[in-house]
Parts: structure tokens; sequence; C-alpha cells
């Protein structure tokens, strides 16, 4: 059986989006298997309206968002999304919604942006991170 | 270093982790056994990152020289 690392993302800020991507992506370079659970801001973070032009940051640091997106459009850092899509093209990167947010907001699939591989509820989601050698909240 | 014969150098310099890492294993899928690739990187988390995976994936780590500003790290392929 394939190492695996499971997300549940719960935060919509830039500033948590970005561990969620690169995690994903060493991870996926190292072979493990990936799979991300979107939830609450997490996925409304994932909505076509929402994923490019996201400037928020944590609140706790909020006077620094200017600094940030300066640092890292100087550094040519590449954006998260861009980086979370090369993470599933280069391995087995599932990124699911969480039904219960997709629900209570009223979402469709053409909301959403399409890397999303599914719906599913929390059970589902557990039974397949159960197998995962790391779990992580953001 | 010798009379190593480097076949590819990727300059992954300016790209920010995992950058150098995923690229040096996109460059090492494609190689052939024995190639020997040469990877040029400015992210710190590269120093820990290429030399654990090319351990773990069973490659050879020829060198890891300190250049101007970057550091290049010389790889085998070996499997």
């Amino acid at each position: 059986m394939s190492e695996k690392l499971s997300i549940i993302v719960f935060s919509g800020t830039v500033d948590k989006l970005y561990p969620v991507a690169i995690l994903a992506s060493g991870a996926a370079a190292l072979g493990m298997d990936v799979e991300i659970f979107l939830t609450f801001w997490g996925l409304n973070a994932f909505r076509k309206d929402m994923v490019k032009g996201n400037m928020r940051i944590s609140k706790d640091f909020e006077e620094m968002a200017p600094t940030v997106m300066q640092v890292f459009k100087e550094k040519n850092v590449p954006h998260w999304f861009d980086m979370l899509k090369q993470a599933k093209e280069m391995g087995n990167v599932k990124v699911y919604a969480c039904a219960m947010t997709y629900d209570l907001f009223g979402m469709k699939k053409e909301d959403l942006v399409d890397i999303i591989d599914g719906v599913v509820g929390v059970g589902e989601f557990l039974e397949k991170a159960k197998e995962s050698q790391i779990t992580l909240f953001i | 270093m010798g009379e190593i014969k480097i076949d590819r150098v990727i300059d992954a310099r300016g790209s920010h982790c995992p950058g150098p890492l995923m690229e040096l294993i996109k460059a090492i899928k494609q190689a052939g056994v024995g190639e020997v690739i040469a990877v040029y990187s400015s992210d710190s988390g590269s120093k820990t990152d290429i030399p654990l995976w090319v351990k773990k994936a069973g490659h050879e780590l020829i060198g890891v020289y300190e250049r101007e500003g970057y550091t290049e790290f010389v790889v085998r392929k070996k499997r």
C-alpha cells in the first residue's frame, strides 16, 4: 500500500492555501497519495469566482497582506491554485468537496473549479483518510 | 570533482520549495539508468529535501557544491 497524506482544508485565506498546495506538491513528488477534503471556507476558496481574486490572509496578520502579496509577486511564486493543479498532474492527488458545505451554500458543480474530484460526506472522507500516515487540518 | 560527465543540467534557480525537487524527480523519470543530472537550486529547502529524496529513491548523490548564490546537486540515476 502506498503512503498517503490527507488534508482537511477548512481555511480559505491565501496564507493557509499555500501550505496546502506546497504540501500536496511535495507529497505528490515523493510518490505519496494525497486526499484533500475541502470544507467551509476551504471549499469557498475553490469557487470559480473566488479562486484567483482571493487576497485574504489570516485575520491575525491582516495588515501584512499587501506585503505578502508583493513578496510573492516579486519572487515569482506561482499561484497556490496553479501549484495544486500541477501536483494533480504529477501524482495521485484527489480533491473532494464537503457535501454539507456544498448543500448548505447551494453550490453547483459549475460554481467550482474543475479540479474537484467529487462531493463526499465526512464518513466517506474518513474512510479514505484513515489509511493515511499523515493527516492535517488546515 | 574529477571526471564525472553531466548528461543533463536543470537550472531551477528562482524556483521555490518544492520546485527544484519536483524538477529533479521529473528529470530522473525521463533519464536512463546511469545518467548524471545536475540541479541548480537557490531554494534553502533543497539542501535537505534533495539528498533525502535521492537516498530514499535509491539513486546516488555524487556531490553537493556551494556555488555563488545557489547550490549544485549532482545525482546519478541508479535504477
